[in-house]
């Protein structure tokens, strides 16, 4: 009787894993589809790489993409680290709030709500207003996995290096921070992901003129299906995967980071 | 004296690890949402953005007319409900694929657990408009799925539906983007239950139905409530998704919002409708937390 249970849940599990991945799966396959169509096989082609590496709007989105996400992901780990440290150490009130809200509300209130901030200081909307923007949200994370990293680390060691005569900021540098290190690495690539990947506050933030690989495809698609796209998404889909998994080796705890976002 | 200097030496030590990311955050996130909450008291500009403060006659320019008119203008309220309506079909769907998929990780062996739960993240972390676009290629007029649905109505004499630009891809698509947010609270409560409960139920004769709605379920409503509520605050803001997949009857508040700020560029009436959204969003999210501890302290009893 139990056990037939079990067995029902895990046909339906099965079935949820499907949902989740047979769509993913059918981008990748299509990107190889000699095929302008995304709708049966064909055969197989690298033509729509090819085409891709030749579109130069395409170039461009994502040297955007990858030198706001460079400059996004290294201001908020040093920052979020901060708030991290900072709300382990020290049970503020404020920073948690401050922190967590970014993350924990609709995301296009922070977009619209930035938009109308550079909009009124005449600020130029372009890949800066992107990068701050990103950095506004990706502090909140970086700050969740380093807390984490920091709850389940030995107080007393630092405790002891003040004590044989550490200065506040030798003791960080020489004691917390290679202890932390793993969960600080983990945030700047999950922060580096989050950019990237980013496409509601960046609608709102980047302007007429600036383009990042998600505005790119928004485009492409609004107009048609076409296989470039697959192939694209294809190549972020591998490099978010990466990044992910590496981020996951490092911190365990980011497995359950959404937890704690609420 | 040594004491107090040490604890000044602290005090500035906090502010120096702790100032920096309030700053920021400040600067460019708790001031631009209370500039956005002051735009919704204006009156909009000639040219988009906001009219002067102080007009030429010396009249502050504060008044509550884009308030009056979501209230007022029935079309708005309309799509405030729609918004509703879909986000809270969304959650309950999540929550319907979540369970088994949560149980099915909590009880399966400690070994393969994390990779199980890794593969209920992963796609979360693929960018989110190729899950959109995923659906676009699924649910298009030329793929496997519409001609088969298509062709089964026509044996039955019906004609051909659209399932792309319809409210069932925005469902579908809803769904799709936001179940890790349901399966990951889940776990993390179903993981904690005892076994030896059901264990106990059955020897005293319940069967596997009532043992899932008398004992699995009721404990692990704190999941279920942090959940919903990761589920359905994003939801209710979502505006790509009926954007790229909706029909035109499928307008969202998420929509409404994108039009005021970059097509009518109507900056106060587009500030009123993100304070509705961010004043709903916030009271759910507030009920659910309550709803949760109340859960809590009610497993708290069974467990002592």
């Amino acid at each position: 009787m139990r056990k037939r249970r079990i067995t029902l849940a895990k046909v339906a599990a099965a079935f949820g894993y499907a949902f989740l991945y047979l769509p993913l799966v059918i981008v990748v396959v299509y990107s190889f589809n000699d095929s302008r169509l995304n709708a049966e096989w064909v055969g197989f082609t690298l033509n729509w790489y090819r085409t891709l590496f030749a579109d130069d709007d395409m170039l461009v989105a994502a040297r955007n993409s990858l030198v706001i996400g460079l400059c996004a992901s290294a201001v908020s780990t040093v920052l979020g680290t901060m708030a991290g440290f900072a709300m382990h150490r020290w049970k503020t009130r404020v920073l948690p709030i401050l922190v967590l809200t970014p993350i924990a509300i609709p995301e296009i209130l922070v977009g619209v709500s930035l938009l109308i901030f550079f909009v009124l200081l005449n600020f130029t909307l372009g890949l800066v207003s992107v990068a701050i923007a990103h950095i506004a949200f990706c502090i909140g994370f970086v700050a969740i996995v380093v807390r984490a990293r920091m709850a389940g680390m030995d107080e007393s060691l630092t405790e002891a290096a003040r004590d044989c005569g550490a200065t506040p900021w030798q003791a960080f540098r020489y004691v917390t921070l290679p202890l932390i290190m793993p969960g600080v690495i983990a945030g700047a690539l999950m922060a580096f992901t989050l950019s990237i990947d980013d496409f509601v506050i960046t609608f709102f933030t980047a302007g007429a003129g600036t383009v990042t690989l998600p505005l790119q495809i928004y485009s492409m698609i609004k107009i048609a299906v076409t296989p470039e796209v697959n192939a694209v998404s294809t190549l972020l889909m591998l490099l978010t995967l990466l990044l992910i998994v590496i981020a996951s080796r490092l911190s365990p705890s980011l497995l359950r980071s959404q937890e704690s976002t609420p | 004296m040594a004491t107090g200097a040490r604890e000044a030496a602290q005090a500035r030590g906090k502010w120096l690890v702790s100032g920096p990311p309030i700053l920021y955050l400040l600067v460019f996130f708790a001031a631009p949402t209370l500039i956005m909450a002051a735009a919704s008291l204006r009156t909009p500009g000639e040219f988009g953005g906001l009219a002067p403060l102080v007009d030429e006659a010396g009249k502050l320019d504060l008044n509550f007319d884009s308030f009056a008119r979501f209230f007022t203008e029935p079309v708005y309220l309309e799509v405030f409900v729609k918004s509703v309506i879909f986000a809270t079909a969304t959650t309950v769907l999540c929550l319907l694929i979540a369970y088994p998929l949560a149980s099915v990780i909590a009880t399966s062996p400690k070994r393969v657990r994390s990779l199980l739960l890794l593969l209920v993240i992963l796609p979360f972390w693929s960018n989110f408009l190729i899950r959109i676009y995923a659906w676009m290629i699924i649910l298009g007029p030329n793929a496997a799925l519409a001609r088969g649905v298509n062709g089964m109505l026509a044996w039955f004499g019906a004609g051909p539906v659209p399932l792309l630009f319809s409210s069932f891809a925005v469902l579908v698509c809803l769904v799709y983007v936001h179940l890790p947010f349901m399966v990951l609270p889940l776990y993390a409560n179903l993981e904690k239950h005892d076994p030896a409960l059901l264990d106990a139920a059955q020897d005293l004769g319940a069967h596997a139905w009532q043992r899932f709605w008398r004992i699995t379920f009721p404990l692990s409503l704190p999941g279920v409530y942090a959940g919903a509520a990761l589920v359905f605050i994003p939801a209710l803001g979502i505006f790509a998704i009926p954007d790229l997949l909706g029909g035109p009857n499928d307008t969202l508040i998420g929509n409404l919002i994108k039009q005021q700020f970059l097509e009518t560029r109507d900056w106060p009436f587009g500030s009123v409708l993100s304070i509705v959204l961010t004043v709903a969003a916030l009271a759910l999210a507030g009920l659910a937390a309550w709803f949760g501890q109340r859960a809590t302290r009610a497993r708290a009893l069974v467990d002592a």
